[in-house]
């Protein structure tokens, strides 16, 4: 039996079973020659893009269509705290400007908060337009007004794309603003692009990070993605200042008070940091971080771990590097002791530089690092150091 | 104070192995756990039941789940849903988040907790999609609940570097962090009295709300493709005793001028 949105066209099928490995759960069969997909089917639409053939069709019913045509412009969320626009958004300016260009429309900016005329100035570089909301009610972010005000931006400007920052603010707004304008979101992308149709093509990882999706949102407007900080690369200032939007600032809930704000020490930022030696299992025991810090130390780096000694609080989740931590994208990235869980890739694997430095000479780690050494980290590590000290010195 | 957590089920991440040929998952034996997150949603529904009475409702999907709404049941939650239909098949964020906000709308609810994200599907946006359906206000990475007070909620959450204190009326959705609790080992007795209870099933026939919003047809997004990660194609394997390996490295750092005291 099969389902109503997914078919397999008998006449197309040549019972290869490619579609049989690709299905991430195992509801495909070759029964008599010819693919069968179980009732169970989650309509992932992994064997339609696998099938050589094309022998397998997902349809979808029409539900009140949306006229992309009186979608245009790409609209980034200007983030900001205390004035201080996240790096992200310039990122998303640089990404931004891209796309704007191959649709041939244009990139806007919208920023929310209080005394912001100089900042929206400067974005007024980066982009065509600034819509400015710039008012004391706005001094701090709070989910219902921001959602309400960038909502109604995109009911009236109408965009056909939306970036965000994949930053808490973000992952917080996004979702949000989607379910309000009733379209599609997707996290975390990794890349973004533009089809032949002139749809935003985004990719990310799936199913925990062991294959990537290339995902769209071909009926529905705005195309909205989030982006992570230090995935794309970050935009050019040009000569011409963009126009800047006055508007004005409009919101009838606004649920959530904040009754106190406190900075917390900054103990670690990763994030940010330009070389980082990380730790996991294979230091053995938690001293073991002793040594990562002092090569951590000499290189002029930050300490990352993996999320197998955070979760045996060998070291603060501050540190936590990987799908359920932060992303980084240092310069230089030295995995010590880490085998490599695809989690933990997610997190690291566009740094500029990796070295792997690990016994087992099979560890995945290996496989996306630039140099490899195999060996125990016990009897390598003190000597790199002694021989940057010594470089040092020299 | 009614509470609901929603939960996921997903594929106990630290298993999967991956075909290297083919870049898909390798899924014999792959074991199911509750997502790692929901745990501590979990955990705190059960603490304000604790503290302030009610009950904790419990709401998710495919038949499979239902040995994890077991779990949460021998961990102390008083009732369990589970939402299955090959109708909610193909969910993207957006259906699933409605899917769920239909089965709420049908219960009593004070407060949502769901986990912060999940580990598979990893993009945390269900949950405020899911207050926005229900029309109520939510709050991310919640740290400490402080206290429920006449209507009233108060909690603090961690952005970034800036811990906050907030106060939100009722009904909230709340997603909480890793720091909020200890999720608890379910109790022996809680154990065999979990193996029997009825988990409720419910279907889409049973939301009687516009179908076409569901699964597929309400999913906006649709993936077209999908391809093995990037790999590192030269390693160079630096080999020797440790010295020259610390030696080789170091040149290769200097080169690159990563090192430059």
């Amino acid at each position: 039996m099969e389902k109503k949105n997914i078919k397999v066209i008998k006449e197309k099928c040549t019972g290869c079973s490619i579609c049989v490995d690709a299905c991430p759960f195992t509801y495909i069969r070759i029964i008599n020659n010819i693919a069968a997909i179980s009732d169970d089917c989650r309509l992932c639409g992994i064997c339609v893009s696998t099938c050589p053939e094309g022998a397998i069709v997902i349809s979808k019913k029409e539900t009140g269509k949306v006229d992309i045509s009186k979608y245009s412009g790409v609209l980034v969320f200007g983030e900001q705290k205390d004035g201080r626009i996240a790096p992200v958004v310039y990122e998303l300016l640089g990404k931004g400007r891209e796309l704007a260009r191959e649709l041939n429309e244009d990139l806007f900016c919208v920023l929310l908060g209080n005394n912001l005329k100089e900042q929206a100035t400067e974005m007024g570089f980066y982009c065509d337009k600034v819509y400015l909301y710039d008012s004391p009610e706005l001094t701090s972010f709070r989910i219902d007004p921001y959602t309400s005000i960038i909502s109604n931006l995109a009911k009236k400007i109408k965009p056909s794309i939306i970036l965000l920052g994949a930053t808490p603010m973000g992952r917080s707004l996004a979702p949000r603003v989607a379910a309000r304008l009733k379209t599609g979101l997707t996290a975390d992308c990794t890349s973004l692009d533009i089809d032949a149709e002139g749809n935003l093509v985004q990719t990310r990882p799936a199913f925990g990070g062991n294959v990537m999706a290339r995902i769209i949102c071909p009926e529905s407007r705005p195309q909205m993605a989030t982006v992570r900080y230090k995935i794309m690369r970050k935009a050019e200032k040009s000569s011409n200042p963009g126009l800047i939007v006055n508007r004005l600032c409009e919101f009838k809930i606004d649920r959530v008070k904040i009754l106190e704000s406190v900075k917390m020490k900054e103990g670690t930022n990763i994030v940010d940091a330009d070389v980082i030696v990380s730790g996991g299992k294979g230091l053995g025991r938690p001293e073991g971080f002793k040594l990562i810090k002092e090569l951590a130390d000499v290189l002029g780096g930050a300490v990352g771990a993996s999320r197998a000694v955070v979760d045996e609080g060998w070291i603060s989740h501050l540190h936590q590097i990987g799908l359920s931590g932060r992303t980084v994208r240092p310069k230089l990235y030295v995995a010590c002791g880490i085998s490599g869980a695809v989690q933990h890739l997610a997190g690291m694997k566009t740094s500029d530089t990796i070295v792997a430095i690990n016994k087992d000479s099979n560890a995945p780690i290996f496989s996306l690092a630039h140099y490899g050494i195999v060996g125990d980290l016990y009897e390598v590590i003190p000597k790199v150091i002694e021989e940057i000290r010594a470089y040092g010195s020299s | 104070m009614d509470v609901i957590v929603c939960i996921k089920q997903v594929p106990a991440t630290a298993k999967i192995e991956i075909d290297e040929e083919t870049g898909t998952l390798i899924r014999e034996g792959i074991e199911v756990e509750i997502n790692p997150f929901d745990l501590y949603a979990i955990e705190e529904g059960i603490r304000i039941k604790e503290k302030y009475g009610g009950k904790v409702t419990l709401t998710m999907g495919p038949p499979q789940a239902e040995s994890s709404l077991r779990e949460a049941i021998a961990m102390g939650v008083d009732d369990a849903i589970l939402l299955s239909d090959k109708a909610f098949a193909g969910s993207d964020t957006l259906a699933t988040s409605y899917t769920l906000s239909c089965a709420i709308k049908k219960l009593n609810c004070d407060i949502v907790i769901c986990g912060v994200k999940t580990t598979d599907g990893d993009t945390g946006q269900v949950c405020p999609e899911l207050a926005e359906h229900l029309g109520i206000s939510h709050v991310c990475y919640v740290t400490r609940l402080e206290e429920i007070k006449s209507g009233r909620i108060k909690v603090k959450r961690e952005l970034d570097n800036i811990c906050e204190e907030l106060e939100v009326p009722l009904p909230l959705l709340i997603t909480v962090t890793k720091d909020i609790n200890e999720p608890r080992l379910p109790s022996f007795r809680r154990k065999m009295y979990a193996k029997k209870v009825e988990i409720k099933l419910w279907k889409s026939e049973y939301l009687q709300e516009n179908c076409l919003l569901f699964g597929l047809d309400g999913s906006p997004t649709r993936v077209i493709k999908t391809f093995p990660p990037p790999k590192q194609e030269n390693t160079e394997k630096i080999i020797g005793d440790p010295l020259t390996q610390a030696k080789k490295l170091v040149s290769r750092l200097i080169k690159l001028k990563v090192v430059s005291i």
